[in-house]
């Protein structure tokens, strides 16, 4: 058997730059694990729907465009609804700490990664967490 | 949520996405369960027109693709979508970008798009591809659309048990047609020029044309293969590649070649599958007897050549009766 953690890596919202969220992918790939990218300016509903069909273990969403706050619970209430609320969901890009704690807490998001993280940080959750199931 | 193979089985029927997801990821890990599901399924597929699309990277097959399947959706039929991408040997992962090129189908429950990473094995690859592809085809898909690099020999492998199998090019550059060598110009059944917006669109078109005509062909050819140019970002071309993938259709069907290339694909299926469990048998043999043992040691003291010593290894799995199911 050769199971593989699946990873679908998300830009909801208007903004235009992939860089950020390219890195992570490559990272994560280095690492061995299946990564699938959207491209830009998904709508939530989107994005749950390629997340269902790929049967991804992770949702990564990045944001620049600072639309978080409706846009990720958005996606959280969406994968709940589709009975996808195993898919371990992590944010990245600029999040203010107020905000992040919100998400955290209230919406059913894993973990926010600020703008500085460390990519072997991102990695190395994932595979805690994958570890831990 | 139940994943037993049954429920599993019973949800795709009812058109469940999250079963049809669920069941490709077991097939993808080759877990055991998944077995009992392609059993009861195997019935159900036999209804979808099987495409299959290949090329080098960046020629537009995912564009060309998503425009397809948009004209299927215009008709109001249904798509499922696989995209194969090459695994990094090396790390054993992959970053599979092909829906960044299918925006446009997103949203839309009629469409099932799935990416897969080539992962292991040459026939482990061509496996679990087929059976993502009965999956969808029980699935209810009328299209299935299967688009791979068209690098190896893997690639060939996938395409080869597509029904219509197309070969995207793009112009510019000369070392592009060179690529599509012999094995490649034989499965095509309908040859794309993509970006024919780009400069040298006529060259290669021509170029391609008399590369085809030319073709060496192992029957007396009834179908002859379409060379058509294609605008995939703008979407020209597409309706009349639609046209051309349902003349193949009618074609296949007409002369009976459909039903020749089912007969192949269910053989080449088994043999593939059969291939990969003599290779697991022997080679747990191998690693757990010393006569096994035994017959790589004296290959390696130069007293047994390869051939003798997989004679000698058939000899020594008849005399286990082993059953390698
Ligand atoms: N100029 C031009 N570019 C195209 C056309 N079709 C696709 N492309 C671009 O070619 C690049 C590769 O396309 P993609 O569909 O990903 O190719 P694939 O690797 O073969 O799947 C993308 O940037 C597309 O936008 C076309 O008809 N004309
Ligand atoms: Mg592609």
């Amino acid at each position: 058997m050769d199971k593989k953690t699946r990873v679908f890596l998300c830009k909801p919202g208007l903004d235009g730059h992939d860089r950020g969220v390219l890195i992570v992918g490559q990272a994560l790939r280095d690492a061995g694990m299946e990564v699938i990218y959207s491209g830009l300016k998904q709508t939530p509903e989107n994005v749950v729907e390629a997340a269902i069909q790929e049967d991804v273990d992770v949702v990564g969403v990045s944001l620049l465009s600072g639309a978080h706050m409706a846009l990720v619970p958005r996606i959280t209430t969406l994968l709940r609804e589709n009975g996808a609320e195993d898919m371990l969901v992590l944010v990245g890009g600029v999040i203010p700490p107020d905000d992040a704690r919100v998400l955290e807490c209230e919406h059913g998001v894993a973990r926010v990664f600020g703008p500085g993280s460390d990519t072997r940080e991102i990695v190395s959750y994932i595979e805690d967490w994958r570890e831990s199931r | 949520m139940s994943d037993t193979a049954e429920e599993l089985f019973r949800r795709l029927l009812e058109k469940d996405r999250r079963a049809a997801a669920r069941l490709i990821t077991m097939v993808e890990n080759g877990q055991p369960e998944a077995r009992e599901a392609l059993r009861l399924l195997h019935r159900h597929s036999g209804r979808a027109h099987i495409v299959g699309l290949t090329g080098s990277p960046g020629s537009g097959k995912s564009t060309l693709t998503c425009r397809l399947a948009q004209h299927y959706r215009s008709l109001d039929r249904s798509v499922g979508i696989i995209c194969v991408d090459p695994t990094s040997p090396f790390t054993g992962g992959a970053l599979l970008g092909d829906r960044v090129r299918m925006q446009e189908l997103s949203g839309d429950p009629e469409v099932f798009i799935r990416s897969m990473g080539s992962r292991g094995a040459l026939g482990g690859l061509s496996v679990a591809t087929n059976d993502v592809i009965n999956i969808l085809d029980a699935f209810g898909k009328d299209y299935i659309i299967v688009e791979t690099v068209g690098a190896g020999q893997v690639e060939i492998e996938i395409v080869k048990f597509a029904q219509t199998c197309i070969v995207v090019t793009m112009p510019g550059a000369g070392d592009e047609i060179q690529a599509i060598k012999a094995g490649i110009l034989e499965i095509g059944d309908i040859f794309v020029v993509n970006k024919a917006d780009r400069e040298g669109a006529l060259r290669t078109l021509s170029d391609l044309e008399m590369m085809v005509e030319t073709r060496p062909v192992r029957e007396e050819p009834t179908w002859t293969p379409p060379v058509m140019s294609c605008i995939a970002l703008e979407g020209t071309g597409v309706e009349e590649l639609a046209g051309a993938i349902d003349d193949h259709w009618v074609y296949l069907r007409q002369s009976g070649m459909l039903e020749q290339k089912i007969i192949g694909r269910m053989r080449a299926e088994m043999l593939e599958i059969l291939n990969l469990k003599v290779t697991r048998a022997a080679g747990a043999v191998i690693d757990s007897e010393g006569r096994g043992q035994d017959i790589i040691k004296r290959m390696v003291g130069r007293e047994l050549d390869p051939h003798s010593a997989a004679d000698e290894m058939a000899g020594l799995l008849a005399e286990r009766e082993l059953d390698v199911r």
